[in-house]
């Protein structure tokens, strides 16, 4: 349906690649309006109303959220997209000033983001029928098993983990209408390995991380845009405080691991 | 025969709750317990009951350099590191409404980087040591959320993924050492005191915690203690990267 979406309003962060553009794009085509908020001005163009946005930032949220009151009235869908792998930092070589900064963007900015979206969708305009709040925030398998990444974007997704389940047991308590969950990719194709890339080539690359994923793949973007479109819309209205993993199966079973020594 | 003969093992919150419970565990089982805490008149009262197995060292566990202090402090005394046991940490009551930036950034500093820290500051000499097994005191919270403890939860959840990177990374690198996360329930010890005072409904705060747990009452402090001893210990020597609960059936 082109117009399942008419009428609401959805704020999607992060979207100058990947997931988000791909969330953004299918939301828009759902027929809702979509501001996309990012960083980088780069992002400006490819979907919905652009606005630079930071999402460590609460100064920041305050501004988005002044502005899209003042001008859409309403806010119904929030996608917290945005996030850092941070390098490729062990428990050994992380430092603190690292673990801040990958804390500040995948943990703080989600925490932020809720924050902020709640308070919007409860001042929905008058004379304009609620909201059916849905926040959707983006983790990681990395946020389920210990392999999925750096240590610091690990805690960070078991952070956003967790804070959804408390979210969606706050607003249910509350009867707000809003429902959150997170969502945890696996290997999906996006610019966060695109170090990896350059090193051994996208194709390659891209065959060797596959191969980790029983499916025998990575995931495309749109995969993913299309789990944030179901958890937007009414579809998945009785889905809250919920883990939806999307990962080829990658967190099903044993995994065979690559055999790794001391370098 | 002991089950921590020749072990020395560094405890985070040591001087009162879990970490104190524990640290009487591991000296009762000839272990030698290093405890590091900010609160040092009663990190120093349980050194000196514990006697010349005991030792208190100072730790502000969001401060790398307290951190690598503490684990020198424990190699100078005991001549080797084998355990630590992260269960210095805060309870804080907020909702996603209520908390602000600040609190938020406190809570997981404390409990979250504070656990970093400490993984990150032992490996050394953990490894100098011949191995090693690290125990994170996560909570129920860090495997089902709470409305009124999302900074807590947040914490709590990064806790639970961070332990297994940890136990991933040192399996890779075949550094023979463990770690792995307790979740314990409600457990009477001072994080929850100031709840207990506080009615809710009909009930008081200590009902009202009691009634959640299946068993119908509060842990005790020595019965999580007694599942970090097995954690610490050789006993456990296939685990890592594992949740392990101590919560009365709360989660079942």
């Amino acid at each position: 349906m082109d117009d399942e979406l008419a009428g609401r309003v959805a704020i999607v962060t992060g979207v100058a690649s990947g997931i988000g553009a791909a969330s953004a794009s299918l939301l828009e085509q759902a027929g809702a309006h979509v501001i996309v908020a990012d960083l980088n001005a780069a992002a400006a163009g490819t979907a919905g109303r652009f606005v630079r946005h930071d999402v460590a930032s609460e100064d920041s949220w305050k501004a988005l959220l002044a502005d899209v009151l003042a001008r859409e009235g309403r806010l119904d869908i929030m996608v917290n997209n945005a996030g850092i792998s941070g390098g490729a930092g062990t428990v050994e070589t992380t430092t603190v000033e690292n673990w801040q900064r990958v804390q500040s963007v995948d943990s703080e900015g989600v925490f932020l983001g809720c924050k902020y979206a709640i308070e919007g969708m409860k001042k929905t305009g008058p004379g304009k029928a609620a909201s059916q709040g849905s926040i959707v925030n983006i983790a990681s398998v990395a946020g389920l098993i210990g392999t999925g990444g750096p240590i610091a974007y690990t805690a960070a997704k078991g952070a956003v983990r967790l804070l959804s389940k408390s979210v969606a047991l706050y607003c249910a308590e509350k009867k707000y209408g809003i429902r959150c969950n997170s969502v945890h990719p696996g290997g999906v194709d996006t610019a966060i390995f695109n170090p990896l890339w350059q090193m051994v080539g996208r194709e390659q690359g891209k065959a060797v991380i596959g191969a980790h994923h029983p499916i025998g793949r990575m995931a495309e973007s749109e995969e993913l845009g299309h789990v944030v479109l179901w958890l937007a819309s009414d579809r998945s209205s009785f889905v809250t405080g919920a883990e939806i993993v999307a990962d080829g199966a990658l967190t099903s079973g044993l995994m065979r691991r690559a055999l790794r020594g001391p370098s | 025969m002991a089950r921590l003969e020749g072990k020395v093992v560094l405890l985070s919150g040591g001087a009162s709750g879990i970490g104190a419970a524990t640290a009487r565990l591991v000296v009762r089982e000839g272990g030698k317990a290093v405890l590091a805490d900010r609160d040092e008149a009663k990190g120093r009262a349980l050194a000196a009951e514990l006697g010349p197995a005991a030792l208190f060292v100072p730790l502000d566990v969001i401060r790398e350099e307290t951190w690598q202090t503490a684990v020198a402090a424990t190699v100078d005394a005991f001549g080797g590191l084998h355990g630590l046991l992260n269960a210095a940490g805060i309870g804080v009551r907020n909702t996603i409404e209520d908390c602000s930036l600040a609190d938020y950034r406190r809570v997981n500093d404390i409990n979250s980087l504070g656990s970093f820290l400490g993984c990150k500051s032992v490996l050394p000499a953990m490894k100098q040591s011949g191995g090693g097994s690290i125990v994170n005191i996560s909570s129920v919270l860090g495997l089902r959320g709470a409305s009124y403890a999302m900074a807590y939860c947040a914490s709590k959840g990064a806790v639970r993924a961070l332990t297994k990177n940890v136990a991933m990374h040192c399996a890779q690198m075949k550094y023979n050492i463990r770690c792995n996360s307790v979740h314990p329930g409600y457990i009477d010890t001072p994080m929850i005191a100031p709840r207990l005072d506080q009615n809710i409904g009909n009930l008081s705060g200590r009902q009202w915690l009691e009634e959640l747990h299946p068993l119908g009452r509060l842990g005790q402090a020595e019965e999580v203690a007694n599942m970090n001893l097995f954690l610490l210990s050789d006993e456990s020597s296939f685990a890592t990267g594992s949740e392990f609960v101590c919560d009365g059936g709360l989660t079942a």
